[in-house]
């Protein structure tokens, strides 16, 4: 009960209710008690943040009839697209409909295929082992056509085989791993390959294909922790032209690569990546890109192949959303980001000896 | 009134949440916008959503001590919703047609990352008011948002009297608190 008039009296006199004598006796209390004036200044950080919520929803309700108020008034045109513009408009809109009714019709024709081989008289064995052989020829072909369109979708993967691989590197000592969401599409399951050749299952946990970002998890028993790792996720903003530098498995041992920030945002102006200036080949994405302090800065994810040494890394700060994000979605994986780095004033080779084996390679099994 | 004054006094109302500026600000813009989504790729459910972002954005400037716009509201507006629906572009499919662009636009890339940061802030706070539940959600808004006192919220949520009342706002108070900065202090 007195906590509650103490709060009670901490919000009147931020919310400046109290009357001059009132004002002054609270005032001398709170030079004379250091517990009370934190929880002034900790509760008034709150009421602002409150005021900003409610300030934002109280703006989202206005703007939400003004949009139903227009709208009545035929203030808001109606949509009229024409040519193409229309059909892409239709298609949008209608995608979800078009979707269900070709599912449907799909369902139906795998019905009455099915009802029609129940039926129809079974044909010898050898001629239907043909056929299934045919049908795994087939499922290959989509399989690598498929994955080329992957390919020219991501850049960084022209022409891998099936096994799609990549980079991955610790951000929790105790086996989670960060790696670029377009390597793992379509996984069924994923092995990760440390620096010295040993392999361990791992699991994903969370992907973001919008930031292109997935965490994955070992789960293996013979993963032992590497102690605390030695570089940090970064948070703050990189500045034009830093040193930079990566690892990654283009090839089937860990290569080294360094660079320069080129500019600090990505493919047409993304703001949620870096264009860096390195040399990375197909199996780089998802590689760490650090500073000359060991801090992670962005996450390699594709590169133009329309220019020599353009690459694009996402922002290492979306590293830390997407784990809020998966926070919020699933309360039960705890993950704890690195924090600080212990690579500072060390030379490159020291650096790389002590990050090399917290990065790993991704391999996928496809489906 | 020039349009400059005009431009202001829309500006000055926007930052108080004034019904008639938003309206005006509206009726001035929205067609251009779901016009420039449409034609690229987008629906009208897109362009009502990327226009309020970008209101958004405005609104949050527009309060700001250090306020000043160095451009028509209509060419700000215009800019912002062009960046925010090619960010959106880019992600859902990333090789798409040039994006058509008729008018002028200035540079907004700072902007949006404060109000990114902001969104996240918010995020939070409205997560955890997701999270504490009901009477508590809506007794913390009454109060902190809609502002009302103490006695109309008790006879709103039919408590004997405003004691009781302010006693059960307290406790979802320190749940809230407890959850926002749980929250806060593992995201920064």
């Amino acid at each position: 009960m007195d906590q509650l008039l103490l709060l009670e009296a901490v919000e009147r006199y931020l919310r400046g209710e109290m009357n001059d004598e009132e004002k002054r006796v609270f005032e001398d209390m709170r030079k004379n008690n250091p517990e009370l004036d934190q929880m002034v200044v900790e509760h008034n950080f709150f009421l602002e943040e409150m005021d900003r919520y409610g300030e934002i929803k109280r703006f989202k309700a206005n703007l939400y009839d003004t949009h139903h108020t227009l709208q009545e008034n035929g203030d808001i045109k109606e949509v009229n697209a024409k040519g193409s513009g229309k059909i892409a408009y239709l298609w949008n809109r209608y995608r979800k409909v078009v979707a269900v009714a070709a599912s449907i019709a799909g369902i139906t024709a795998l019905l009455i295929s099915g009802i029609t081989v129940a039926f129809s008289p079974k044909a010898p064995i050898r001629d239907i082992e043909e056929l299934r052989r045919k049908v795994t020829s087939l499922e290959k072909k989509t399989n690598t056509q498929s994955l080329q369109i992957n390919d020219v979708r991501k850049k960084i993967e022209p022409g891998t085989p099936i096994k799609f691989g990549g980079t991955s590197f610790l951000v929790d000592n105790r086996g989670y791993l960060v790696t670029s969401a377009h390597v793992i599409l379509d996984a069924t399951r994923i092995f990760v390959q440390n620096n010295n050749g040993q392999d361990f299952k791992a699991d994903i946990i969370y992907t973001d294909l919008e930031k292109d970002l997935a965490i994955l998890r070992i789960v293996d028993e013979d993963f032992k922790s590497p102690g605390s790792l030695p570089y940090s996720i970064g948070r703050s903003s990189t500045e034009l032209a830093e040193p930079v530098f990566t690892l990654g498995y283009p090839k089937d041992e860990i290569v080294y690569g360094e660079g320069y920030l080129s500019a600090k945002t990505g493919m047409k102006g993304d703001t949620m990546a870096y264009q860096i200036s390195i040399s990375a080949n197909p199996g780089n994405s998802g590689g760490p890109v650090l500073n000359k302090n060991g801090e992670v800065i962005g996450i390699l994810n594709a590169r133009q192949t329309t220019a020599e040494g353009v690459v694009f890394a996402v922002k290492s700060k979306n590293i830390h959303r997407v784990v809020d994000e998966m926070k919020k979605k699933d309360s039960s994986q705890h993950i704890k980001l690195s924090s600080s780095s212990n690579l500072k004033g060390m030379d490159r080779v020291q650096q790389v000896k002590k990050i090399e084996d917290c990065v790993y390679m991704v391999k996928v099994v496809l489906k | 009134m020039s349009t400059l004054e005009k431009e202001k006094e829309l500006l000055k109302g926007l930052a108080n949440n004034d019904k008639e500026a938003i309206e005006a600000i509206y009726r001035d813009n929205y067609n251009l916008i779901q016009n420039l989504i449409i034609n690229n790729n987008g629906t009208e459910d897109d362009a009502r959503d990327v226009f309020q972002e970008a209101l958004i954005v405005l609104y949050e400037k527009s309060k700001t001590d250090s306020f000043e716009l160095n451009c028509q509201i209509r060419t700000y507006v215009y800019s912002v919703c062009r960046r925010i629906w090619l960010k959106k572009l880019q992600y859902a499919k990333r090789f798409e047609s040039q994006v058509e662009f008729l008018e002028d636009t200035v540079p907004v890339e700072e902007d949006l990352e404060v109000h990114d940061k902001l969104n996240h802030q918010y995020g939070i706070m409205r997560s955890a008011m997701g999270k504490i539940g009901e009477p508590c959600k809506s007794l913390l808004e009454a109060f902190y948002v809609h502002h009302k006192n103490m006695i109309e919220i008790a006879s709103f949520f039919g408590y004997t009297n405003a004691d009781n009342a302010k006693n059960q706002k307290y406790k979802c108070l320190m749940r809230l608190k407890k959850l926002f900065f749980a929250q806060y202090k593992n995201g920064n």
